[in-house]
Formats: C-alpha cells, structure tokens, sequence
C-alpha cells in the first residue's frame, strides 16, 4: 500500500513487517519519532514484541545483545552521540556474531550540539564489524530494514542502516508499505543454530586464549566478507517478490562519462540534479551511488570506479586530521590498479550545511579543470 | 566439589574464594533451569577457558557495565519464547555492581524487569589486581589505597540505593551461613520482578587472609555486624540472624592483613558507622514485627 510517511516511520513500519519480538531503544533527536511509533506498535498489539525501555543507549545495545543470544529478533535504534555511547557494545554484538539489526540517523557529533545531517557518527563505528547501508530514500530505509535481516541472519552479522539527520527522518515521501505476508514470504522466522537454553546449556562469549582468539576474529573477518556475495542475492529475492531493485552500487548516467561523483546517503538526489545539468551543457559526467559500506566492496569499487578517469568523492563526514573517511578508503582500494583514477577528496556539508545542485556543480566544475587533485581535500563553500 | 552439581570441578579460582563458595550455593538454590549473565569479573576467568565451562547452566558473558541489562534483554527474549519458568541471573562483582554497572541495574529496577541480580562482593576490583572499589571499606588496603593513603571513605550503602527502587526482594546473603543462603535463593526464584542479593565474599589475596580463613572470616563480619544478614520483602525488612553476643569489629579487622595500617580514629569511624547502621535495622526490623503483631 503506498502511503506517505517520514523517513522514522519507515524504520518502524519495516520493524513491524519483520517480526521483530525484542526492540530496546533510548531517545535522541532526530531517531525519538521511531522509538515513539514502535511504543504505538507494541502498544496497540500490532506487533507481538517486548519493548525494553532502557536507561542509555549503550544499555539498549546491551538488551538487544542479551535478547539475541536468546535468541529472538532484536532492534534498536539511534543517532551521534547515542551510537557513540553504544561503541564497545557494537563491538560486542559483532563479535559475538549476532544478527541485530540497528537504524542510525546520521545526525553529527557534538561539541558544538548540532542535530543535522552528518556521517560522522556511523563512519567512526566503521570497525566495529558491523554491515553498513547507506540509504538514500524513504522507500530505501523501509527496505533495507527488512533485506537487513535477511543478510544478518544469513551470514551472522549485526547491520546498521543509516539515513540523513531531518532530510529523511522528518521529511515525508511515498512510500510502498508492503504487505506483512509478502514480507513473511521473503524473511523466514529466525532460528538461530545455538541459543542461550536451559535445555541445551552453552556459555557465550567467554575466555579465548591467544590460541583460538585470532582465528575467531579471521573467522568473523570472513564471514563480514560474505556478505558481498550474500548481498546481491538477497537483492535479486527481493527484487522479484516486491519488484524494486539494489544493489552494492548503483551508477547514475555513468555509460560515457570521464568524471563520476562517488556519493552516499541524500547528497546522492542533489548529485543527480547536478549530473543532468551538467549533461545539459554536454559535460561528461555521472554519478556512482554507495550502498554498503563495511565490508568495503573492492572488487566493485575497483570495477566500477576503475573506468572513469576522475572520481569526485563527496563526504558529509570529517576524520580531522586525514579528510572524509570515503575518499580515503577508495582512494586506497584503487591503489591495486594499474592504471589509476584520479581521486578528488571533497568535504562538504558537515553538520546540515546545505548543499546544492549548484554547489554539484561547482564541485565537478573544479574538477573538470584541475589535472592534480592533491592530497588535501577541498573543504567545499568553507567560510572565510 | 562433587561431580553432577551444577558447578563443576575445575574452576579457576584462587583457593579459598568466596566468590566460588558463592556461586555454588547461587546454583544449589536456584537449580538448573538458570540462565547465568556474567559481566568483566574474576568470574571471567573461574568459569574457565573457552571451550570450556565449569557451569552446567547457560551462561552469557558480556560487557563489564551491562549485567542487569543483558539479563533484562535475556529476560524479554525468553517471555517471547514463552520460557517464563527460566530464570535469569545476573552475577556481577562489588565493583560491577557499586560502579561502572549502577546504572543498568538502577535501570533494571526502576523498570521491575524479572531479573535476579546477585552482587558477589570481595570489596574491591580483584581481577584487575586489588583497587579499590565504592564497597571497599574504610581503612583497608588497595592497589589504590595504599600505605599512607588507605580509604577513607566509608562503603556506599548499595542497599539502601536498591530499596529506593521498590524492588520486590532483596537479601544479605554470606558464604559462611549455606543455609541461609541457598534458602534466600530458593526464595528469591519464587518472587516476579527485581531481585537483588548481595553476598559478602572473601578473596584470600586481597583481604591477605589465608586461604583456610575465608569462612571464618565472613563469619566474623557478620557476627560484628559489618555485614549483617537480612532481607527485604516488599518493603519489609527482617533480620535473618541476631548474634547472640556481638564481636567488636576490631576483632574482624584484626584477622586480616589489609587493615594492618588502619587507625585508631578510623577503626573507630567504622565501629560507629556499624553501630549506626544497626540500630537502624534493628529499629526498622522492630517496626515490622510490631505492624504485624
Ligand atoms: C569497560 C571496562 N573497564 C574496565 C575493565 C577492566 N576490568 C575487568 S574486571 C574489573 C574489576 C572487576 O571488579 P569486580 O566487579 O569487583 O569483580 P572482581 O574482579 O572483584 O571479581 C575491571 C576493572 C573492563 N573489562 N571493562
Ligand atoms: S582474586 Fe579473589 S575473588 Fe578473584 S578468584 Fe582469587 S580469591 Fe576469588
């Protein structure tokens, strides 16, 4: 059924649709609006779920890792500084490979306070072991809800999906709600091979010595890998019992073009705009869309983004004292190729500072007229 | 230990540790359909090294300050397995509980989730080499409290923290009195809601105590009422053991080698504050039986 809803409530109604039995969560702006739909969701029975209301994030993340090795389907969600308050469970919940699925409104970090959009927050979780999905759309944070249990369940990794602070959690988009047994037909029941179970008594997550832990972490180290073969798959089911189509990339008017903006997350609606004025003035351009980030997708990026001689990466997020955490991980996976692109490091937009069609295009323009990118990046539409 | 109990031989513990004394008796009380959560703790290490478990019970180990809410997030699972009859059992140490864990399980208990939280208490953070800990007392030894500089400041009074919460059920609990203590198990598996028990245990390194004094010394501390035995049933509070005669507390600080550079004034401090404290249970306890009488 398509109806129109905010990006928050498109969390809750994709926690819905995949029976999700515990969901403990904490408030913080901009996530609140979806732990208060999912209170409106238990409440009204329209889901048969516990819903632990817990006194800090990092506890929220501590239930849901209590609740998964019970083993029942388990979410959360949050935003900054909650998810950075979540960082040693995150580690946890991956390590112990627990299929908990987490929604993360990228909102930037404090100080100074500020509630709007910004990556920052999910990308300085990036080696906590957990899948990333980045998602453009409110249709996209729906959908990856649900494909985001199928993968973890399936290769026994924690997903955090995440959406732009306000430009998705509070804007209003249609949205095709699908219906909760054409969900049922794709996402199975979770049953987890080992359990905490009085009737088959197991101890979870003790001492390891030096003996076993490494091969624990290559293991798990692997298996993170798989999803880049899991993925796809899950996409393809996917596309075939609701009808729309994902993928690790997806490419954006891309066939001849000699520049490609690299984007994740809503600047990728504001690059498109960009792309086709520019194709209007019959420059060579197009746009490469990040999905999944961790596992860091080589192959594709080395594949896709090895055609173009120029790659502008744009990054909403700040690693002081390197750049923005996107172009510095592409820049080091091309590195394996011989005949490299030249990578253009763009910051921009930290903390919901706007960004334009027109800035795009002034970002792309800059490229298109500079044959050494350097190494520092450009702070784009920096104040003097 | 014997072969078949729920705690098995082979731990890892140091002899003469409470803390195991404490955990057998958690075991012979509460039976085998336990779920034990266990945060960063000597418990870590007694348990044994993966693959192994010297516990016959399922158990999680999780991160140092999540006891409580990990045995909640258990807890909730189970309710929607439909296993209500399991209970869960978080076993944390002083330091888990008194500090870094206080808030989950302040969390827990405001919210009454169906939990038994059971403090295991060797008054200072042993694993990590003897510091000192919100439950260590006045004038002992620590890594952290060394000669010259001992604690000064009193032990936080946990209890009366967990009775501002309304819970259900708590309990004093000591390794040298088994009986009372597997009872208070028995019991606090019967009640719904947060149960909180705090059983003093002895660490022979870290109290310098030989090993084969560990229930002697326990039981000293009750005895002096340092630690009394007592529990808390909806609101109601009844002393598990009026000593006959009580024992001056310099008897049980004489008996260990952390208090060897206490002072007189703060020997002193400590006798009043134990005297203190008991009179107040003792009056609180009086109210009751005159309410029901
Ligand atoms: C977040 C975090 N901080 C510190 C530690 C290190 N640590 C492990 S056990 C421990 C002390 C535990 O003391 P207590 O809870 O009293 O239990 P005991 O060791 O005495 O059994 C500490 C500080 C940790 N594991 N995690
Ligand atoms: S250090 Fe103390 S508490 Fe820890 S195992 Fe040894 S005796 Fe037990």
């Amino acid at each position: 059924m398509k109806r129109v809803i905010k990006g928050n409530h498109a969390v809750s109604q994709g926690v819905r649709l995949s029976r999700v039995k515990v969901i403990s969560a904490y408030p913080i702006t901009p996530q609140t609006t979806i732990v208060e739909e999912l209170s409106e969701i238990c409440a009204s029975g329209s889901l048969d779920a516990k819903f632990i209301k817990v006194e800090s994030e990092h506890s929220a993340m501590a239930a849901v890792v209590g609740a998964s090795t019970a083993g029942v389907r388990s979410f959360t969600a949050t935003s900054s500084q909650g998810l950075l308050l979540m960082h040693e469970v995150l580690h946890w919940a991956a390590g112990a490979r627990l299929p908990i699925v987490l929604a993360n409104v990228n909102r930037a970090v404090a100080p100074g306070w500020n509630i709007w959009a910004d990556q920052t927050d999910s990308l300085s979780q990036r080696d906590t072991g957990w899948v990333q999905i980045y998602c453009e759309s409110n249709q996209e944070v729906l959908d990856s809800v649900i494909m985001a249990y199928r993968l973890a369940e399936e290769v026994r990794v924690p997903v955090m999906l995440t959406y732009d602070a306000f430009f998705l959690s509070h804007t209003s988009e249609i949205v095709d709600v699908p219906e909760i047994e054409e969900v049922d037909s794709f996402l199975p029941p979770y049953e987890p091979e080992l359990k905490l179970d009085v009737e088959a008594p197991l101890a979870f997550g003790g001492l390891m010595s030096p003996d076993l832990y490494y091969e624990g972490r290559y293991t798990q180290h692997r298996d993170t890998m798989r999803v880049l073969e899991v993925y796809p798959r899950v996409c393809m089911e996917f596309q075939r019992v609701f009808g729309r189509k994902y993928d690790i990339v997806e490419e954006y008017r891309t066939g001849d073009a000699e520049l490609v903006v690299v984007t994740a997350g809503t600047i990728t609606s504001v690059s498109r705009i960009a792309v086709d004025a520019m194709r209007a003035k019959g420059k060579p351009v197009g746009l490469v869309k990040l999905r999944i980030f961790r596992p860091v997708p080589a192959e594709v990026w080395r594949s896709v983004l090895g055609r173009f001689p120029k790659v502008v990466v744009i990054d909403r997020n700040l690693t002081a004292g390197l750049g923005g955490v996107f172009a510095s991980e592409i820049r080091s996976v091309l590195y394996s190729l011989e005949e490299r692109p030249k990578v253009y490091p763009v910051v921009a937009g930290l903390g919901g500072r706007d960004v334009t069609p027109r800035d795009l295009e002034g970002i792309i323009e800059a490229a298109l007229g500079r044959e050494d990118p350097g190494s520092e990046p450009l702070f784009w539409g920096l104040k003097e | 230990m014997s072969r078949g109990e729920l705690l098995q031989p082979g731990i890892l513990s140091c002899q003469g540790c409470g803390a195991a004394l404490a955990m057998k008796l958690a075991m012979m009380g509460l039976g085998k359909r336990t779920i034990v959560v266990i945060p960063a703790c000597c418990w870590t290490i007694i348990l044994g090294v993966y693959p192994y478990s010297a516990l016959q019970v399922p158990v999680i180990h999780v991160p140092f300050e999540t006891a409580a809410v990990v045995a909640s997030g258990v807890r909730a699972a189970l309710d929607m397995r439909g296993e209500k009859d399991v209970e869960v059992m978080a076993w944390a140490g002083d330091g888990g509980t008194f500090d870094i864990g206080l808030q989950a399980l302040s969390g827990a208990a405001e919210r009454n989730d169906d939990i038994l939280y059971v403090c295991y208490d060797n008054e200072a953070y042993m694993n990590t080499g003897i510091q000192r800990s919100s439950a260590t007392p006045i004038g002992a030894w620590t890594t952290t409290t060394p000669a010259g500089s001992l604690k000064k400041e009193p032990k936080k009074d946990l209890e009366k923290i967990m009775m501002g919460h309304s819970i259900p059920y708590l309990a004093t609990l000591s390794v040298a009195y088994p009986d009372d203590a597997v009872k208070k198990f028995r019991r606090a598996r019967t009640i719904r809601g947060t149960k909180f028990l705090h059983i003093l245990s002895p660490c022979p390194p870290g109290w310098r105590i030989d090993p084969s004094q560990s229930i002697r010394t326990a039981r000293l501390a009750t005895l002096s009422n340092v630690f009394p035995l007592y529990e808390v049933v909806d609101g109601k509070l009844e002393l598990s053991l009026i000593p006959e005669k009580t024992v001056p507390v310099k008897e049980y600080l004489e008996c260990q080698g952390r208090f060897k550079g206490i002072t007189p004034e703060m020997e002193d401090l400590l006798q009043r504050n134990v005297d203190r404290k008991w009179e107040e249970l003792l009056a609180e306890a009086e109210k009751e039986r005159q309410a029901l009488s």
